[in-house]
This record gives structure tokens, sequence and C-alpha cells, in this order.
């Protein structure tokens, strides 16, 4: 029994390891897909030169943050079931599926017409080009729809049947399994963060080449379009947030009271903690800075609403509450700090002083990468807001993975922290190293350009040198 | 009515098959990598296969996601089963998928890229191989789950299987260049190609014979009257594919060769299937057992019908949009 459990360790520690870092990759391929697509029209509708040399400054990036994103992900779409492999026998015809069309209508798309949107524009035309640009952004948003589909259907499931084999079955109707009642929420919530999560990234870069040259076009174009994002979709974000709050509360309550500390139940208020130390061996939060009956305005709109607490659920059906409780105020904090930097760049826009504000470019660094904490800590708040369960209320994680050895896995584990840290630690220096660059007036394409000899770009001189 | 479990595992055969033949020679390009030139002639046989190989590796996305959708039993006991080489497929591509753009970025550390990308592609080539062999020997399976240790898989056979997967790629991976190249590389890769061949005809000999060894049932499909009438024609066929495939690269064809390679694997896979069918599990579970409910099998057929050809179709395009040789330089 303690060898499984060690084994059963190891192998969550595995896929919380692999799919935090994958998860980083299309949160951001996904936002940077559509601004590539935005980038382009604007250059085909306006004929601007900013937009082409953003479009290519941009472009060099995309490629590397695919490259990592696909690679990771073939990952993930193995280590279901090398690791996970009794929840894959399970839950396989119902999650399988969708999957295969997440394979078919998205993977397939985006791969099939990323080599002509890296490498093809000489070869097929502005507009045939740009017609495989919006496939590959229309590609990762698909992508996103069928695995938070997926992902969904675990938190919430329906429209299953239990077969005598123990499997779970799909029921008369997909419609009801694909639109669970948490995807539809779940898609908008994560959409929007992948777009916030990059509107921040090239806001960042931005306002880093504004500081050093407030006059660079490229910085200052793309600061501007980041921060329209920010002041228009962080408020759309916290209010969709809130939505799929309310949508947790109704179909995931347990998850809720993890969220907001609630150890014990509230007959006539519940208060909201602000902050404190969650504390599960007595089962309270210390140091609590709460507002009084302020969770029970939030979540039920009424000031005396009773709400129960995890007292009310059997110890073994608790999820862990520290994490969960500690990365939902990271998610919440961040976004208000979104919500902050889009308010105050309004102001600024309406002053004139967009491009002007040094302490606007500061925080807009500083929040550089707030999107890529924002997601992350979402993503531990409903994952691990999730446990004991893989499928929620149905199939418990102890009862779901492989009948694997401890060693096996943490032989797999090591290997796994190893290669991503240096790989990857490596593509995302790679990843700097470009945005340290400000964004040329004759931007180089992106393939082959450092050994081109010749004198038709000035590839070689900005692409040599450091690194 | 129609039987959709044969109709997925069709499905699922044709996902392998694809994926042999888009990945293959973009793998064994990685394996021969080192032999190549530094400089000019590395560039070009890495820019013969920038545009294509993210969608050539969509395809083992697709047979593993294909395979957990129709068959979602052989899912759960196959990899579990084929822990090690899986992982270090994994790993492998996750090397070698990088490196395509990483050598670009980073031109101080190209070298170690070159190497990332040719010790990715063949720790990959070899897992694959491996993990072939180990599914061909057997896997002991107990209720609906994996019932072997961690180190099932390994044996003499399985090792073989992955050295001749090696081989086989790198014969693919010689072909496709001499297809795309011209001058002291397509020379180079000639020659190559010429030896690749001798020594995957041999591999190909050792493995099958083998794997006569290793089931009684593979005998009795293979060997039992009158069945061999019809069985003696795949190792009959490889042979005057063998000899078209020499008489065009001896005529210096471009494409030639490369179709017969193809064409070489493609009879291997067909034997492969002989020797399984109608097994998912060698012997252990069949493909009826493994399969997901007709519910699921319909939903997803109804997509793959459509989405299938539409994606060939667009795959097509995109070798289509990058045909004729390579130079260092890429595709401008």
């Amino acid at each position: 029994m303690f060898d499984s459990l060690d084994a059963l360790l190891l192998a969550r520690a595995q896929f919380a390891f692999t799919v935090s870092f994958h998860f980083l990759f299309p949160a951001f391929s996904i936002g940077l897909a559509s601004y590539l697509m935005v980038l382009e029209g604007l250059w085909l509708a306006t004929g601007k030169g900013v937009y082409a040399n953003l479009f290519r400054y941009w472009l060099k990036i995309f490629a590397v943050v695919f490259a990592m994103g696909v690679v990771s992900g073939l990952v993930m779409s193995y280590q279901f079931g090398t690791n996970w492999s009794v929840f894959s026998d399970k839950a396989g015809p119902i999650i399988g599926p969708l999957m295969a069309y997440e394979v078919l209508t998205a993977f397939f798309l985006e791969a099939g017409f990323l080599g002509v949107m890296l490498f093809g524009i000489n070869k097929v035309g502005r507009k045939l080009h740009f017609t495989a640009t919006c496939a590959v952004a229309i590609g990762t948003f698909i992508s996103a729809f069928w695995i938070l589909s997926v992902n969904s259907w675990m938190q919430t499931p329906t429209g299953y049947e239990i077969g005598a084999n123990g499997q779970f079955l799909p029921g008369p109707s997909w419609t009801a399994i694909i639109f669970n009642p948490s995807f539809p929420y779940r898609l908008v919530h994560t959409v929007l963060a992948a777009y916030l999560t990059t509107a921040f990234a090239v806001g960042g870069v931005g306002a880093w080449h504004l500081l050093k040259d407030r006059t660079n076009p490229g910085a200052r174009t793309m600061f501007s379009m980041a921060m329209w994002m920010a002041a228009i979709v962080a408020p759309i974000q916290i209010f969709a947030g809130d939505m799929h709050g309310l949508n947790t509360l109704e179909h995931q309550p347990v998850k809720v009271m993890a969220m907001e500390g609630h150890y014990e139940s509230h007959p006539d208020g519940a208060p909201l903690i602000l902050f404190g130390i969650p504390d599960s061996a007595r089962k309270r939060v210390d140091y609590a800075i709460s507002i009084p009956k302020a969770s029970s305005l939030i979540l039920k709109h009424d000031l005396n609403a009773p709400m129960k607490g995890l007292d009310s659920v059997p110890d073994a059906d608790q999820p862990p509450v520290g994490i969960v409780f500690w990365a939902f105020r990271v998610m919440v904090g961040l976004g208000l700090a979104m919500l902050g930097l889009g308010l105050w760049s309004l102001i600024a826009r309406w002053r004139g002083k967009l491009h002007e504000w040094t302490w606007l470019h500061r925080a807009a660094l500083l929040l550089g990468p707030s999107g890529f904490i924002a997601v992350l800590a979402g993503w531990i708040v409903t994952e691990v807001g999730r446990q004991p369960f893989t499928v929620y209320g149905l199939l418990r994680t102890t009862a779901s993975a492989s009948p694997l050895d401890a060693p096996a896995v943490a032989a797999s584990l090591l290997a796994f922290v190893l290669v991503y840290f240096s790989v990857f630690g490596m593509g995302i220096w790679y990843l700097l190293h470009l945005m340290r660059k400000p964004p040329q007036a004759h931007e180089s394409t992106l393939d082959g350009a450092p050994i081109r000899t010749a004198g038709i770009t000035p590839a070689p001189a900005i692409e040599g040198g450091e690194g | 009515m129609i039987d959709l479990t044969v109709i997925w595992a069709a499905i699922i055969g044709f996902a392998i098959i694809a994926y042999v033949v888009m990945d293959g020679f973009d793998l064994g390009i990685g394996i021969l990598f080192p032999l190549f030139k530094v400089g000019k002639d590395r560039d070009t046989a890495m820019n013969s296969i920038a545009p294509v190989w993210d969608g050539n590796e969509t395809w083992l996305v697709l047979g593993g996601g294909g395979l957990l959708a129709a068959f979602p039993l052989a899912y759960a006991i196959i990899l579990p089963a084929l822990y090690a080489p899986l992982i270090a497929m994994l790993l492998g591509l996750v090397l070698r998928g990088v490196a395509f753009e990483f050598r670009w970025r980073d031109p101080a550390h190209r070298a170690m890229w070159d190497r990332a990308f040719t010790g990715g592609s063949a720790v990959a080539t070899f897992a694959q191989g491996v993990a072939l062999g180990a599914l061909l020997q057997g896997i002991s399976v107990e209720g609906r789950a994996y019932a072997g240790g961690w180190w099932e898989w390994l044996s003499p056979f399985s090792l073989l299987t992955g050295v001749a997967l090696m081989v086989g790629y790198a014969l693919l991976g010689a072909c496709w260049l001499n297809w795309k190249t011209e001058g002291g590389l397509q020379r180079q890769v000639v020659t190559y190609a010429g030896r690749l061949g001798i020594a995957l005809l041999i591999l190909i000999g050792a493995v099958s014979l083998a794997t006569l060894t290793l089931e009684a049932s593979y005998q009795s499909r293979w060997l039992s009257w009158p069945g061999i009438l019809a069985t003696a024609q795949v190792p009959l066929a490889t042979v005057i594919v063998t000899a078209l495939f020499y008489r065009s690269l001896s005529q210096r064809k471009d494409a030639q060769p490369f179709l017969w390679a193809l064409a070489l694997f493609g009879l291997c896979l067909l034997g492969l299937g002989i020797s399984i069918w109608p097994y998912v599990i060698p012997a252990r579970v069949t493909i009826w057992e493994a399969a997901a409910p007709y519910r699921s099998q319909l939903f997803m057929l109804v997509g793959g019908a459509v989405l299938v050809p539409v994606i060939l179709a667009y795959t097509a395009w995109a070798y289509w949009v990058f045909r004729g040789k390579v130079d260092s330089e890429g595709y401008h």
C-alpha cells in the first residue's frame, strides 16, 4: 500500500509538472496567433509597414513558443495512458473521442498551415499567406475548445452512463457531454486569460522598448494595442471569472469552500477572507483579515445567506485547502492589478501621454509576466480543487493511476524535470533574447536568416551576436 | 450491419502508416545528421523538413489519441506496459522538436542543438522500434490491466526491432534528401541509401524469422497450408520492391527511391498486420474486446470521414508549396 501511494504521488507530481510547463505555451500561442492574425490583417488592409514589421517580429517569437507547445503537448497526449491507465480505460469512451476531435480539427489545421505561415510568404502570396495565419489562429482556438470540454467534463460530468465493466459510456446525446455545465464558463474564462496573457506580454515588451526609445514606431504601436486589450479585456475577464465562480458554487461547492477558506459553515452570512493562513490540521484560518458577510453577498447576492463549510464534507472528499486558497488569491490579485493598469492606460491615452508616462511603462513591464502566473494559479485552483477525484464525485484519483512501480515513475519524473528545465529554460532564454531586441523598420524574416550572406536583408546584423 | 470496430482498426492502422510515411524520413535525417558537413549541407537537410515536421508528428498524436478513443482498453494496457520506451520516445521528440527552432536562434550553440537533434531523433526512433517489438512479443495482462514489471519490454527481440527501425528511418531520410537536394549532399546520401537498403533487408529478414518463434499463432498464420499461398506474396513482393528500389537508385531518379523505400515499409506493416490481426494486444486482447462502445465509434467516424480527407488535402498542399529542391538559404 505504501509503495502504491508513493507511485501515485510521483505520478501526480509528474502530471502536475508536465501540464504546468505545457500550459504556459498554448496560453501564449493562442493569444499570439490571434495577435499575428490581427497584425497581418491590418497590414493587408492599411499597407502600413509598421504592422508588417511587428508581424515579423512576433512571428519569430511565435515559432519558438509554438514548437515548445507542440512537443510538451505530445507528452500530455501519451501521459494519460502511461500514468493514468485506469482513468483512460474508464473515461476513454467519453474523453477519447473529444480528444480525437481536437487532433482532427485543431492540431492538423495548426500544423498543416504553420509551415506556410512561418516560411511560405514568398511562395504563396499575401492573401493565401493570411489565410494560413488565420487557419493557425482558428486552430489554436478550436484546440482550446475541445481540451477544455474534456477538462470540464472531468469537473462536471454529464451525459454519461455507467457500463457493466465500470466504464463511463456516452449517453444518447454528445451535446450533453461536450457542453457540460462548467464548459461554457471555463472556455470563456480560459480563452480570455490567454488573450490577457499575450496582451500583457506584448505590453511588457513594448514598455521595455519605450523606456529605451519612446520614438520607436513598432514599440509605440504594440504598446498601444496591448493597452487597449488590457483596458477592454481585463474587466470582461473579471466579470467572466465571477460567473465561472458562481457556476463552480453550483456544481462543485466544495472547491469554492477551499477557495474561500471556509472550514466552518456560516448559517447567517459568511465572511470574505481576504488574507490568512489556512491550517488544515486545526481546520481554521489563522491571522484572517476578513469582511463580515461579504462572501455571502458576492456568491449569493444576499448578506445573510447561509453558506456551508468544509465541516459539512467528509475529510476524504476534501481537496487540499491551502494551495487552492493561495492560488486563488494570486489569480484574483493579479487580475485586479491588470484591471488597474488597463484603467491607468486609458487615463494616459485620454491625456495623450500613453507613450510618455514612464511609470506606466515600468508598471506594464512589471506586469509583463503576470498573465502566465495568473493562468497557472487559476489552473491550480480548478485542478487541485477537483481533488480527490479525477472525474468529479465519481472516480477517485487514488483509483485512476497505472499499475506502475514507484522507481519507474521516479525515474521518468527525474528525466522530465531535467529535460524540461534545460530545454524549456533555454527556450525561454531565447524568447527573452528575441524580445530584448527592439522592433526594426526592416524586420528580418524567420527562416535561414542567420546563414544568409547576400545583402538582401539586414538579417545577419540582427540575428548574430549574443546568445 | 457494418462493424465499426473493424473500420476503426483500419483507421488506426492508416494513422500508423501515415505517421511512418511522414515522420520516418525526418527522424531518419536526424539520425544521419552528424554525417553531413557542418554549415551548408546541414542547413539544407534541416530546411528540407522544417516546414513539415510538425504536421508529420501530428499523426503520432492521432495514433495515440485515436487508440484512446477507439480502443481505450488497449491504450490503458499497452502504454503502461511500454512505459520506459514511450517516455524515452517523448523526451527524444521534445529534444529534436525544439532543435528545429533553437539551432537558428542560437548560432553559438548550434553544434549542441545539432547533437540534440540527432540524439533526440535516434532515441525516439529506437524507442519506437523497441515498443513495436515489445508489443509483438507479448504483454502480460490480468483483467483490464497490464500485469508485468517495468522491464518486461526489454528483450533481444525488442532491441533488434529498435535497431531495424533506426536503419529503416535512416534509409527513408537518405532517400528524402536524394529527392530534395542536389550536388555533393545528394551524392553522399545516394551512397548511404544503397548501404542502408542492404542492412535493412537483412534486418527485415532477421525480425521476420524471429517473429515466427515468438507465438505459435504467428507460425500457423504465416506457414499453414493453404494460407501460405497468400502470405508468401509478402516476402516475394519485398524482393521485387527491393529490386525496383535499387534500379531507381542506380538510374539516379529523384523521387522513386523514396517511394520504393516507403513501399518496403508498407510491406513490413502489412506483415505486422497479418501477424497480429485480429488482436490489438497479440494473443491477449482482440480489437472487439478493446473497442469503445458503438456511440463513441460512430461519433468519431462521422467527424473522421469528413476531416481526414480534408486534412490529407491541405497536408498535400503544404507539401506542394515547398516542392522541388531546397538549398541552405531556406524557402525564399
